[in-house]
C-alpha cells in the first residue's frame, strides 16, 4: 500500500488542483478523499506537501535503438530514461536493424519490452518495407501483433503514391501513420534552418518548406483517402498554418511537436554546437511562438519527445557529419513547465492533457486518469524546483541533450506506474 | 592569440594589430634574405582536405620565412570518412608535438571543432562556407595599403555569395569598420537574410557604381549542375566584370579577386591587367599577413591570452 499525502491533484484543464491524498492498494487507486489514515506499518507513505500529482505521461514518437544500436540506447536505458521524465507508456519508432518492418520484429520489441522495461513499450511499425519507401509493409500483421502505429520516421515517403495507399491500406486497420514530413530533394545536404543562423555560420541550411510542402501533401492525401494522418514533430508556422487549416476542412489529421521546437530556435547552433542539430532543425523565434500558439489552439494536438540517443563519438565530431537528434525524456515535462506555463502562461492541466490524454487519443488508447478503481500510474511533481541540465544526470546511455547547461523549472520526483515505484525522491528504482 | 578560427569573432582591435604587423612582416619579405627566427623551434602543419595550392603554398612559404618547422599532410575527405577520424588525427598531430595547425576542410565549424579538442593553435585556411580570415585580412591589408584606410569606405562584393566563405569573413572583418557594404550576385546565390549585414544590389551597375572597393569572388562552375547559374557565358554577360561595366567604375576603385580566376568568367582579362586591379598584390600581401597571424599565435602575448 502507498499513501500520497497533501498532493494537489491534476488531471486535464477541467481540474482544480485539489489538495487530497490517495491510497494505492496493489496496482490501482483505492481510494482519494482528504485525511485518509495512515498506518506506518503497512504503507509507503510520501508526503507530497506543496507538490502536484498527475497521470504519468505518454510518448508517441521515441528512439530505443534497439536492435541494431544498443551503443546508443536499448529497450531497457531507454525505458529507465523515460521513467527519470515521468513516461510510463513509450512508442518506438521503427528505424532500428533491422528495422520494425514486420510482424516478427513487432514480437520481438514487445517480447524484449516485456523482459527487461518497468513500463509499457508499444512498438511503431514502418509503412514500408526496409523504410525504403518503395513497397508496403505489411501492415495488417504488424497491427496484430501489437503495432500502434506505422511510420517510417527518420525518413519522408517521398513517393506520393507510395503514401497514398499506405493511407488508404492504414483505414483497414485502423492504425494512425505517422509523417516525418521532409521534402528530401530541398533539404539534401542541409545541416540547420536556412536563414540567419546559416548564412552567418556557413552551414547548408534546410529551408521550412522541405517540411510544410510534405505536410501540405500529406494533408491533401488525408483528405482524399479520409485515413488518419498524425504529423509528427512540427517544426515551422506554415506547417502549423496548413494543419489548422486542414482541421477546419475536417481532414482527420492530428500532430505533434516535441519540447525543444518550442523552447528553443537556430541560435542554438551557433558555435558549431552538434547537440542542437535536429531533424527537423530548430527554427525562428517566430516558429517557436506559431507552435505554442497552436499547441494553445489545439492545432498541434500533443508533445512527443522524438527521443534520439546518439553516442558521444557521433556528436563529437565535424558538424556536418555529426548525428541528427537530442535525447528528450528527461526534460520534456520540465521544459514544457517553464517555457508553456512559466513564459507562456498555459494552465498546468493543459501541459497534462498533452502529455498524456492528447497522445494517447491520437494511438487509440484511453487517459491515465488518476480516479478511484484506476490503475495508478502518476508522477509526483515539484513545480518550484530549479534544476541545471547536466550530462552526469542523464539517465540514458546517451548524453546527447540540446537542453545541457540550460536551467529549467520543475522536476519529476516520482513515478509510479501500475502501483510499483518506479521513482523516489528523485531517485531510479527500476 | 592562440587561434584563428574567423573575423566574426575577432575584435576591431585585433584586427588592426594583425594589420599593422603584417606591413613590418612586408617589410622583411622585400629584404633580401626572406628570414626570421621569430618561429624557430615551432611545429608548424598543414591539413588541407581541398585543394589549395595557392594558400597552401602562401602559408608555409609565411611559416619559413620565420624559420619554423613546416610539414604538409593532404587528405581526401573520402579517405578520411572510411578511416581515421578527424579526431584521431588530431589526437596523432598532438602527440606529434604539433604548435601550429593550419587547416582548410570543405565542412563549416571543422576549425572550431579542432580547437575544442587540442591544446595546439589553430588557424583556419578555410572552413566549408563559413570563413577564410586571412584571405580577407589579406584583402583589407590590401585596401589599406593602397587606399591608406579601411573605415568609411564603399565595397562591394560580386558573385557567389551564398557558398563563398571569403565574401563572409571580408563581411564581418570590413562590418566592423564602418564600411558600406553591398552585395551582388544571381539571386540563387544570395543568402537568406543577408541584408542584415549588406545591402543587396539590384543589378551589376548598381552594385559597382561609385564604389572604393569592388571584391569580385571565385565561382564554381560546378554550381551550375546543381541549378544556381545557368552557363559561363550567361554568368559572364550578366555578373562579369567585363568592359562594359568598366563604364561605372572609377580609375581610382580597387578590384580585386582571391584568385585563381576564371577568365572571361568573372572578370576579362582587361580588366584584370588594369591598374587599379590588386590581384597580383593581393597574393604577396598574403604572405604577409599569414606571417603576422602566425607570429601572434605563437605569442603568449598575442591577442587571446
Ligand atoms: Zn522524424
Amino acid at each position: 500500500m502507498i499513501l500520497i499525502k497533501n498532493a494537489q491533484l491534476v488531471n486535464s484543464i477541467h481540474d482544480k488542483a485539489e489538495k487530497v491524498d490517495i491510497l494505492i492498494v496493489d496496482d490501482k487507486i483505492e481510494k482519494i478523499g482528504k485525511n485518509i489514515e495512515e498506518n506506518p506499518d503497512k504503507m509507503i507513505i510520501i508526503d507530497a506537501s506543496g507538490k502536484y500529482v498527475m497521470p504519468s505521461f505518454t510518448d508517441i514518437h521515441c528512439h530505443l535503438r534497439e536492435p541494431g544500436f544498443e551503443y546508443k540506447e536499448d529497450i531497457k536505458s531507454g525505458s529507465r530514461s523515460a521513467v527519470a521524465g515521468g513516461f510510463t507508456t513509450i512508442c518506438c519508432m521503427p528505424n532500428t536493424n533491422p528495422p520494425i518492418d514486420n510482424r516478427a520484429m513487432v514480437a520481438y520489441i514487445k517480447y524484449r519490452a516485456r523482459e527487461v522495461s518497468p513500463i509499457e513499450v508499444l512498438p511503431v511499425g514502418a509503412i514500408t518495407k526496409g523504410l525504403s519507401g518503395e513497397e508496403l509493409a505489411e501492415i495488417g500483421f504488424m497491427k496484430e501483433e501489437g503495432a500502434i502505429a506505422i511510420s517510417d520516421d527518420g525518413k519522408c515517403v517521398m513517393n506520393a503514391n507510395i503514401m497514398r495507399n499506405a493511407l488508404l491500406y492504414s483505414k483497414d486497420f485502423s492504425i494512425p501513420v505517422i509523417s516525418h514530413c521532409e521534402d528530401t530533394n530541398l533539404s539534401e545536404g542541409g545541416q540547420i534552418n536556412l536563414g540567419h543562423v546559416s548564412t552567418i555560420t556557413g552551414l547548408r541550411g534546410i529551408p521550412r518548406e522541405a517540411e510544410s510542402i510534405i505536410v501540405a501533401r500529406d494533408i491533401l492525401l488525408a483528405k482524399e483517402t479520409k485515413a488518419h494522418l498524425h504529423i509528427t514533430h512540427v517544426s515551422t508556422k506554415e506547417s502549423v498554418r496548413l494543419i489548422k487549416m486542414a482541421k477546419e476542412w475536417g481532414v482527420n489529421v492530428t500532430a505533434d511537436t516535441c519540447p525543444h521546437y518550442i523552447s528553443l530556435t537556430e541560435e542554438e547552433v551557433l558555435g558549431f554546437n552538434t547537440n542542437a542539430k535536429v531533424n527537423p532543425p530548430l527554427r525562428t523565434q517566430e516558429d517557436v511562438e506559431a507552435l505554442i500558439e497552436g499547441l494553445k489552439e489545439g492545432v498541434i494536438d500533443c508533445i512527443s519527445t522524438d527521443h534520439a540517443p546518439h553516442h558521444k563519438d557521433e556528436k563529437n565530431v565535424e558538424f556536418n557529419l555529426a548525428a541528427s537528434g537530442t535525447i528528450g525524456f528527461e526534460t520534456a515535462f520540465s521544459v514544457l513547465f517553464t517555457y508553456l506555463v512559466e513564459k507562456n502562461g498555459f494552465e498546468l492541466g493543459k501541459v497534462v492533457e498533452l502529455l498524456n490524454q492528447n497522445p494517447r487519443k491520437v494511438i487509440g488508447l484511453p487517459p491515465n486518469v488518476i480516479r478511484e478503481g484506476q490503475k495508478a500510474n502518476l508522477v509526483i511533481v515539484d513545480l518550484k524546483k530549479k534544476w541545471e541540465v547536466r550530462e552526469e544526470n542523464i539517465v540514458s546511455k546517451s548524453k546527447n541533450s540540446v537542453f545541457l547547461g540550460k536551467l529549467l523549472t520543475s522536476y519529476v520526483e516520482t513515478v509510479i506506474y501500475n502501483g510499483k515505484i518506479l521513482k523516489k525522491d528523485g531517485v531510479l528504482n527500476c | 592569440m592562440k587561434h584563428l578560427l574567423g573575423l566574426r569573432e575577432l575584435s576591431k582591435e585585433d584586427i588592426i594589430k594583425i594589420l599593422n604587423l603584417a606591413k613590418d612582416m612586408k617589410t622583411i619579405l622585400k629584404s633580401e634574405t626572406k628570414k626570421t627566427p621569430h618561429l624557430q623551434g615551432y611545429s608548424v602543419v598543414t591539413l588541407f582536405y581541398e585543394n589549395s595550392t595557392r594558400t597552401r603554398t602562401s602559408f608555409e612559404l609565411a611559416a619559413k620565412f620565420m624559420s619554423a618547422n613546416t610539414t604538409s599532410i593532404s587528405v581526401q575527405t573520402s579517405s578520411v570518412q572510411k578511416g581515421e577520424s578527424l579526431l584521431d588525427t588530431v589526437k596523432t598531430l598532438e602527440a606529434l608535438k604539433t604548435d601550429v595547425l593550419i587547416v582548410r576542410h570543405s565542412f563549416s565549424g571543422v576549425p572550431h571543432f579542432i580547437a575544442k579538442n587540442c591544446s595546439f593553435s589553430v588557424i583556419n585556411a578555410g572552413d566549408g562556407m563559413n570563413e577564410h580570415p586571412t584571405q580577407a585580412l589579406l584583402d583589407m591589408f590590401t585596401i589599406r595599403e593602397r587606399l591608406g584606410t579601411i573605415e568609411k569606405l564603399k565595397i562591394a562584393i560580386i558573385g557567389d555569395i551564398l557558398h563563398s566563405r571569403v565574401a563572409r569573413s571580408n563581411i564581418w572583418g570590413l562590418s566592423k569598420f564602418d564600411n558600406q557594404i553591398t552585395v551582388f550576385g544571381p539571386q540563387t546565390l544570395i543568402p537568406p537574410y543577408i541584408e542584415n549585414f549588406a545591402e543587396v544590389a539590384s543589378s551589376l551597375e548598381e552594385a559597382v557604381s561609385g564604389k572604393d572597393v569592388v571584391i569580385d569572388l571565385r565561382i564554381q562552375l560546378e554550381r551550375q549542375k546543381r541549378g544556381f547559374i545557368t552557363s559561363k557565358q550567361e554568368y559572364y554577360k550578366f555578373y562579369g566584370l567585363n568592359e562594359g561595366i568598366m563604364r561605372y567604375i572609377s580609375g581610382s576603385t580597387l578590384i580585386m579577386h582571391p584568385g585563381p580566376v576564371n577568365r572571361g568568367v568573372e572578370i576579362s582579362s582587361e580588366v584584370m591587367q588594369l591598374p587599379n586591379s590588386t590581384i597580383d598584390e593581393q597574393v604577396t600581401n598574403g604572405i604577409a599577413v599569414r606571417m603576422a597571424v602566425l607570429y601572434l599565435c605563437t605569442r603568449k602575448e598575442g591577442i587571446y591570452r
